[in-house]
């Protein structure tokens, strides 16, 4: 039994190695599979592989005509209400790749070698021999080199690589700007608008921006609001389109910027419902105005109940309560949901009084 | 002209057909309601609207009045919760669909009512409807003309079902999920399916915010925007999944649960095929 | 019965196949031969053994699907495009027609709606992504339980574990690329939770996005690292990973003639070619079969991402699910001190717990051996039970995953089981503390006593079914002996030994250094390894074959003394040696 052990056994696993209780009894003798006895099996066998490499033919035949007759995009033909283009080219390819692999799996199970062989193992290291000699030469080289005796040269190389270590570092600094206070304001702001935006502004003649609805950017009445209404809103700057180009303003990715952090949600309550005094105070008839991005991640969140104006977040289930100035009742949110001051302008359409009195969306370090 | 050249008596052969049952019936049909229609006086529904809401009334009290109170005016159990809110303003179209799709009068209070039978005929909804349409001003019962996306055109479906997608994924997805397959709301609550809901319910609901839902009354989606969305949803229910199975419409989740179960659960099956050793023989190979 | 392995030779016994005359595959290799010298390496390497088992193709798994991950996407490269610029699309999906779109997404519904097989393609290498992680989980999984992790392979195992960290990131990368609204919304949390990285969060977050959340440079930056850089160093670490099972040769189970010097299997060539070669086949086609019928990362349906717009479901791919998980079930806390905010909320389950968990598997290993001092080579795998606490560590390692990813699933779960999204919450943030310990003595205690009933088998043979009534009426089962083959495999396991400190003061009453750590060192020995049953010595093993064969004669006094043999297929069979799993 003492082969069941590698050769550098301690004097006490030497020990054990005494204790084996049975000994082994080596491999056993070989069986035969019937295909290697049977001829009539083996011949089966054959034509099983075989068969299930033609099937791999068929299956590609089959990828080439679907590939030919169905299309997709426009009028899909359909099977089974599915997609016929992607079910039949995959189906096709399955079959082919499923048949060649059983056919060399079944290949090599019936037909090929089935003598199980031994290898020997050989310990990973290598031999004392080529040990000692390697260390030797690298000591060589570190003599000859003379980094040892040379401290200064060794010193002067090591600060010269840290050095180098930086530049890569130092090249990443364009990546992006630094985030200065943009953070810390949206578009609800009039002063951080881009000149674009401001010399359309002049056009407006108003002083308060609007809060219109999104996809469609209609400004909203008081009156067009019901108990219970909810209206994804927008600032009415991102809808704003230029007189003579009929060109929109903001477009593209600053759009996405602007939307990612000053999308807000409207929602109508009775003003008898209101806890907090900034909310009441805040609101117009009932209707109160919250920032749409969650304060834990940066999830859009609309998920309201309106027979208890919880506002959920999809992503994280945080939820906040709109009667009470946006405070965390449940989930891994810590901040409030920032309230939008909201007044109506002389039309009577609902308007933002000023930006938010704090950043929007996820914690950062600088935020405080 | 070859149509007129046509022998008479030529649609009598087919009268054997096996679609000529179903095509008489369906004429039938239409030539009866076309008939009823044009003849039953349009006064009829005013004259009878005292009875209705009488009728109304009756099966109110037997139905739900246990929960919203004798008068609708709704019922708060001893500890302060709301059993039933109270339904006047809340108008017929909030009756249609609350009846009509099953989910009142509820079996038991609790987070949500879910959706189930009928239980009443489409006159008893609609008497109901009557009824709680008399305790305040609130919306009515839409019209076909309000809801039905039929009259589009072609060209103007197309742009309905694009500007709908973007309306849908803005107010609804978030919580009826990108296909309409529900999701999860707080404790205990949820959005329901909204895939393959009939027009009406999907406008009344919007209208009128049922249980937990927010409303989106006219002056907030406009009744074009509704229909937008309406198209949008049509639209996806009409698509094939081109992908395949959808998996449950939810997700990640669900993809994930098959990679495991199907994935990797087949492919161990396959490796256990390898290396599992063949059936042997007891019998000796005569050269070896 | 007994062979001597020495006897065994290591050729293919009486069929050894001899060389044929070089034909003209001979010339070719013979030119090839000439200029680049392989046949030495080959000539090693051709007929290297691999023993067969099921678990030993796992890792198998996660290669074939790595490349058809390569495969599949460098056809999605051919029509992809990196960017996002803004265009309207005008593609055949009718749904979004006119819609404003980034080129990213418009690029992907081309390929899936106006390239043949686009889709599919599309579907392939997401799946093939998806079973590239889950595979390279079960692989390791594998390592872990029988611990083929130990000298001299724990360089392998810390390069598969920087494997599957690199797969779960490239994983990642890919699943942003399409810019819908799963997918933004996806990169919407990891820019929240790079914003909360103490003191340079918001420059890390500008400088990844190239500005302000989401920016226009953020999908090229990830296509790069997605088709590139991370593929790149997948491919050279695979190299790597692959290069050392050959040169450690792979493990094997004990059994007959299996031992640590030797490893006995199916040489590469023919068997072990056709047999991995297939089974690449095999995986490719179960891929192109979920991709044919299985819709999986439906784009067209989510929409092009915009910031104000979110789905309900929204969820990561299942391996960041423990991550999503984490998220959810934190609780909100964050500090304000001197104007500065630390949000331990998103901090903690999103930067620090899932590597922390990720570190503690990895680690294990490291210190099993510290514990053991055990500086031996070991080729032959234990069977999870006879390493009852580390099978016990991974049983609540997979259990505390398990929870976190229902928790990443919340919704889904509140849903469709009709439970409270608040309840499973605060249920979760109880349960991964105290069911993985649960799971954990479970484990352990189940693994003793399967050690116990090994030990039982052989000592005592195995359960007949037969019940014998003595002639003062006791009863008692008959139990017949295992073959000599099973009773061997059954034994072939080191005994543990408990590490004890040998004593804490030297001579002159000074406290040695480093006792301390060896005091640990001789608690988490005795922890781990001093419940364990041992296999039976040799003089136990004659003591109960003496037993037996006195129980065998009181009952060959009775009327009708019982074989064993009544109820199976003894008599039929001609092996006297039945195999292990047959009783």
């Amino acid at each position: 039994m003492s082969d069941h052990l590698p050769e550098s056994t301690s004097g006490e696993h030497a020990q054990v190695a005494t204790q084996e209780p049975i000994p082994d009894p080596g491999l056993p003798a070989h069986q035969w599979r019937p295909t290697d006895v049977d001829p009539r099996a083996e011949k089966r066998a054959e034509r099983q592989v075989a068969g299930l490499f033609g099937l791999a033919i068929v299956g590609a035949v089959g990828f080439i005509a679907s590939y030919v007759i169905f299309k997709v995009g426009d009028h899909p033909d359909t099977i089974g209400n599915l997609g016929a283009s992607n079910v039949m080219l995959g189906l096709c390819l399955a079959v082919t790749l499923l048949g060649m692999g059983a056919g060399m799996i079944q290949w090599a199970r019936k037909l090929m070698g089935d003598h199980e062989i031994v290898e020997m193992r050989h310990p990973a290291s290598s031999s004392q021999e080529d040990r000692e000699a390697t260390v030797s030469i690298l000591q060589v080289g570190l003599e000859e080199s003379g980094l040892g005796r040379r401290p200064l040269i060794r010193n002067s190389l090591l600060a010269a690589g840290g050095i180098l270590g930086l530049l890569p570092i130092v090249m990443l600094r364009d990546l992006g700007p630094l985030p200065g206070d943009k953070l810390d304001h949206t578009i609800w702001d009039l002063d951080t608008w881009t000149p674009e935006m401001q010399a359309w502004w002049q056009t407006q003649d108003r002083t308060l921006q609007r809060v219109v609805r999104d996809v469609v950017g209609t400004p909203i009445k008081v009156t067009d609001l019901e108990l219970g209404d909810l209206v994804n809103a927008e600032p009415e700057v991102m809808f704003a389109v230029d007189a003579e180009t009929k060109q929109p303003i903001v477009e593209g990715t600053d759009l996405l910027v602007d939307k990612s952090k000053a999308a807000v949600i409207l929602h109508r309550m009775l003003p008898s419902e209101i806890v907090s005094e900034q909310t009441r105070n805040w609101s117009v008839e009932g209707i109160v105005c919250y920032s749409k991005i969650c304060t834990h991640v940066g999830c859009p969140i609309s998920l309201n109940e309106r027979t208890t104006h919880h506002l959920l977040c999809p992503c994280h289930q945080s939820t906040f309560d709109l009667t009470d100035s946006g405070r965390v009742l449940f989930g891994p949110a810590a901040r409030a949901l920032p309230q939008l001051e909201l007044t109506v302008d002389d039309e009577g359409y609902l308007a933002a009084k000023r930006d938010f009195t704090q950043p929007v969306g996820p914690s950062f370090w600088e935020r405080g | 002209m070859r149509l007129l050249n046509r022998p008479l008596g030529r649609l009598s052969r087919y009268r054997r057909g096996p679609l000529a049952g179903l095509l008489v019936v369906l004429l039938g049909l239409l030539l009866t309601g076309g008939l009823y229609a044009a003849f039953s006086p349009a006064s009829a529904s005013e004259d009878n609207s005292a009875a209705q809401i009488k009728q109304g009334h009756q099966l109110f009290l037997v139905g739900c009045s246990f929960c919203h109170g004798n008068n609708g005016q709704g019922v708060k159990t001893l500890d302060g919760n709301q059993l039933g809110p109270a339904l006047v303003g809340v108008g017929a179209a909030a009756v249609d669909f609350q009846v009509g799709t099953g989910r009142m009068p509820a079996v038991k209070p609790g987070p949500q009512v879910p959706q189930k039978e009928q239980a009443y005929t489409p006159d008893e909804i609609a008497a109901l409807a009557a009824y709680v349409a008399s305790l305040g001003p609130g919306p009515a019962i839409p019209t076909a003309s309000d809801y039905s996306i039929d009259h589009m055109t072609d060209e103007q479906r197309q742009e309905a079902i694009v500007r709908g997608g973007a309306i849908f994924r803005t107010n609804c997805s978030a919580c009826h999920n990108f296909e309409g397959s529900g999701g999860a709301m707080p404790n205990g609550g949820f959005a329901p399916k909204i895939r393959g809901v009939e027009p009406k319910y999907i406008f009344e609901a919007m209208l009128t915010g049922p249980q937990a839902m927010d409303n989106f009354s006219n002056g907030n989606l406009s009744v074009e925007e509704k229909q937008d969305i309406i198209a949008y949803l049509q639209s996806l229910q009409d698509n094939p999944d081109y992908g395949g199975f959808g998996l449950g419409g939810i997700g990640p989740v669900s993809e994930g649960v098959f990679a495991w179960l199907l994935g990797i659960g087949s492919l161990v099956g396959v490796a256990t095929w390898i290396a599992a050793h063949t059936a042997r023989s007891s019998k000796q190979k005569a050269e070896s | 019965m007994s062979l001597d392995t020495s006897k065994i030779a290591d050729t293919n016994s009486g069929t050894a196949a001899t060389a044929k005359k070089p034909g003209k595959a001979g010339a070719v290799a013979g030119w090839a031969d000439d200029r680049l010298g392989l046949a030495t390496l080959m000539r090693k390497n051709l007929r290297k053994v691999f023993p067969d088992h099921w678990s030993f193709m796992l890792g198998e798994i996660a290669l074939w699907s790595f490349v058809i991950l390569l495969l599949t996407g460098t056809f999605l490269t051919l029509w992809f495009t990196p960017s996002m610029s803004e265009s309207v699309y005008e593609g055949s999906y009718s749904q979004l027609r006119g819609v404003p779109m980034s080129d990213a997404y418009a690029s992907t519904l081309h390929i899936s709606f106006d390239v043949r097989g686009g889709l599919l393609m599309r579907q392939m290498h997401h799946w093939s992504a998806n079973l590239f992680i889950a595979a390279m989980f079960v692989h390791m999984m594998r390592t872990f339980l029988t611990g083929a992790f130990r000298k001299p392979r724990e360089l392998n195992w810390v390069i598969g574990a920087t494997l599957l960290l690199l797969g779960i990131l490239e994983g990642f990368a890919g699943y942003s690329l399409p810019d819908d609204l799963l997918s933004g919304t996806g990169l919407r949390i990891a820019d929240g939770l790079i914003k909360a990285t103490p003191v340079v969060g918001s420059y890390m977050s500008f400088f990844l996005f190239g500005g302000e959340f989401p920016g226009d440079v953020l999908i090229p930056r990830l296509y790069i690292l997605h088709v590139l850089l991370i593929p790149g160093l997948l491919l050279a670490l695979i190299g790597a990973h692959m290069l050392l099972l050959v040169f450690h040769k792979h493990t094997q189970w004990p059994g007959p003639g299996r031992t640590e010097q030797n490893v006995v299997g199916y040489p590469m060539l023919p068997v072990y070619a056709a047999k991995a070669g297939g089974f690449f086949f095999m995986v490719f086609g179960v891929t192109a079969l979920m991709g044919a019928l299985l819709s999986i990362n439906p784009v067209w349906k989510y929409g092009p991402y915009d910031p104000s717009q979110v789905t309900a479901g929204s969820q990561p791919d299942w391996y960041m699910g423990i991550a999503e998980g984490l998220l959810r079930i934190m609780p909100n806390w964050e500090t304000h001190i001197w104007g500065h905010t630390i949000s331990w909320n998103v901090m903690i389950p999103g930067q620090i717990a899932p590597f922390l968990l990720f570190g503690m598997v990895i680690g294990w290993p490291f210190l099993e051996q510290w514990v053991t001092g055990d500086r031996r080579e070991h080729h032959l795998l234990q069977r999870p039970r006879n390493a009852p606490t580390r099978t016990a560590f991974m049983a609540a390692m997979v259990t505390e995953y398990g929870l976190l990813w229902a928790a990443g699933g919340n919704d889904i779960l509140a849903t469709h089981f009709h439970w409270s999204l608040n309840s499973i919450t605060y249920f979760m943030r109880t349960a991964i503390f105290v069911v993985p310990p649960i799971v954990f003595y479970v484990t352990r205690r189940w693994c003793i006593g399967l050690q116990r009933a090994d030990n039982n088998r052989v000592l005592h043979g195995y359960e007949t079914g037969i019940i014998m009534r003595s002639p003062d009426g006791g009863y008692s089962e008959r139990h017949l002996p295992i073959g000599e083959a099973s009773a061997y495999t059954l034994t072939a396991r080191q005994r543990d030994e408990i590490h004890e400190v040998d004593s804490d003061v030297d001579e002159n009453g000074v406290v040695a250094p480093g006792t301390r750590a060896e005091r640990i060192r001789a608690k988490l020995s005795k922890g781990m390894f001093a419940d364990n049953v041992q296999k039976p010595t040799a003089e136990e093993l004659e003591e109960a074959r003496h037993h037996a064969e006195h129980t065998h004669e009181l009952e060959s006094g009775l009327d009708h003394p019982a074989s064993g043999h009544e109820f199976d297929d003894h008599a039929l069979r001609d092996a006297d040696d039945v195999p292990l799993r047959q009783h």
